[in-house]
């Protein structure tokens, strides 16, 4: 019987091959369609999956493999816009609930972030920062100069004190990936690693094995490819690099941030460096951060990764002992208002949006999958959609609708 | 017989050839397990020429010194074991 079957084997939808002969039967219809399974597409993956819905996943490489891989996966918590903190605040309270179910590859790590002011005015910033957490319940501790070098004594003795979030998490993310889709799979998903979806509308995903998906909704999930995907989607790459050092266990202690680092990302079109180190669990330490907008290559770029290392070694003198072993950079996916699009397209019908989280993707991806989740199946969000739905004002004409 | 120094492995106090590398005057003194993989597995010295960095140890509170490099040296303190 095999010799009724095509050998090309594609077309599944139809189950007939281009050729005409009839393919195998694969399932090909699903409730959802996912391209990507960065964070983003596989935490949407998880929630849908668990919510009942039937799910397919595509990614052109592997769980993680882009921005995933090139973040520090710092859950934390921002303050920056009134929509940035309850996606933000929000997101972290389902990164505790979620916590334990973590596999210990995720790596899941309760470290707090400690913002370090270098003079007077931060430290202001500082006071105000904190004030803001309290008045919205969350925990946050000033800490004076003694108390900053108790909690982080590596760094430089003359900053003004710092700021001690103590609900801040770090992750590795890409096994957090690798665990939402492997978990998604486990309860009925379909993943198709090393395929990418090269089209998706009208109920229909195209996948460059030439094969087909059919779905109700179909989701880009897809990062900086999310533009290429779906056109005319607001969203440029700002180029990040990463530097991890040997083992020094004991060396840090938590998330470490400068509190000119918001200043840095908000600094929309010119280059910028900021201090910013994550401890991992094996010793090892995650030097960043660096933001280059407009720029889609992925090499190295020396001078930008000196004037990234002086940084920190300008906060963290005995950084210069340890040994940086890798550098790599990374392209964040960012809008023009720096909150992420979720929810279904403007013009597209069927076709929904879960992209653009810069810098906060790793943090902000169980938020926008429960967001996308509710707004999916009907229900109401825990939290507002309105501030982060593609079609809004602060992004609708800005660069949508632009090819 | 050439000279020879003492260095402090670990806390003790050792004799060694004054004129070896570090990495042959522990590999002298049977030392097996120079430092641990991230998994925990022992490492010692594979290319002996500074490539490979599977000797390293702590010197005088120096984390990830390669040892096939560095010369004996009286009051030399040693750490192995380590990350």
């Amino acid at each position: 019987m095999v010799g009724s079957w095509c050998l090309h084997g594609v077309g599944t939808v139809d189950s007939r091959c281009f050729c005409g002969r009839a393919v195998p039967v694969v399932r090909a219809n699903f409730d959802v369609v996912i391209a990507g399974a960065g964070i983003v597409g596989a935490a949407c993956a998880l929630e849908l999956t668990r919510a009942g819905l039937s799910v397919a996943i595509a990614d052109p490489a592997f769980p993680g493999a882009g921005a995933t891989a090139a973040g520090m996966g710092h859950v934390v918590v921002m303050q920056d816009s009134e929509p940035q903190f309850r996606l933000t605040s929000w997101s972290r309270r389902l990164w505790q609930a979620l916590a334990p179910e973590l596999p210990a590859e995720a790596e899941y790590s309760p470290c707090g972030t400690l913002w370090v002011a270098a003079d007077e005015e931060e430290l202001a910033a500082a006071r105000r920062l904190r004030d803001d957490a309290s008045a919205r319940g969350l925990s946050a501790e000033l800490l004076d100069p003694a108390g900053l070098a108790e909690a982080e004594p590596q760094l430089r003795p003359g900053l003004s004190g710092g700021l001690l979030i103590p609900q801040d998490a770090v992750v590795y993310a890409p096994a957090v990936a690798r665990w939402m889709i492997r978990s998604a799979v486990a309860q009925g998903a379909v993943f198709r690693p090393g395929v990418a979806v090269d089209s998706m509308r009208d109920g229909r995903a195209k996948l460059s094995d030439w094969t087909a998906w059919s779905a109700g909704a179909l989701i880009n999930a897809a990062g900086m490819g999310a533009a290429r995907l779906t056109r005319g989607l607001p969203i440029q790459p700002r180029k990040g690099h990463l530097v991890i050092t040997d083992r020094a266990p004991g060396f840090l202690h938590h998330q470490v941030v400068e509190l000119g680092y918001t200043k840095s990302v908000q600094a929309l079109t010119s280059d910028s460096v900021a201090f910013n180190l994550s401890p991992r669990p094996t010793g090892q330490v995650l030097i960043g951060s660096s933001r280059q907008s407009g720029v889609d290559t992925e090499a190295v770029d020396r001078p930008i990764l000196e004037a990234m290392l002086r940084r920190a070694f300008s906060f963290m003198p005995a950084l210069r002992e340890l040994s940086a072993i890798r550098c790599w950079t990374g392209l964040r996916a960012a809008t023009p208002d720096k909150l992420p699009l979720i929810g279904p397209h403007p013009e597209l019908a069927g076709v929904w949006i879960a992209a653009g989280h810069e810098g906060l993707g790793i943090t902000t991806a169980l938020g926008t999958a429960r967001l996308l989740a509710a707004q999916l199946t009907g229900r109401v969000p825990e939290i507002p959609a309105e501030p982060y739905l593609p079609a809004r004002q602060t992004v609708m004409g800005r660069e949508l609708n632009h090819e | 017989m050439s000279e020879t120094v003492r260095i402090v492995l670990n806390g003790d106090e050792r004799e060694v050839p004054a004129e070896a590398t570090l990495a042959a005057a522990l590999l002298g003194l049977g030392l097996m397990r120079f430092r641990n993989s991230v998994q925990g597995e022992p490492r010692a010295p594979l290319c002996g020429m500074g490539a490979c960095q599977e000797c390293r140890v702590t010197v005088d509170g120096r984390m990830h010194v390669r040892s096939c490099m560095t010369p004996c040296r009286e009051g030399l303190r040693v750490e192995t074991d380590q990350p």
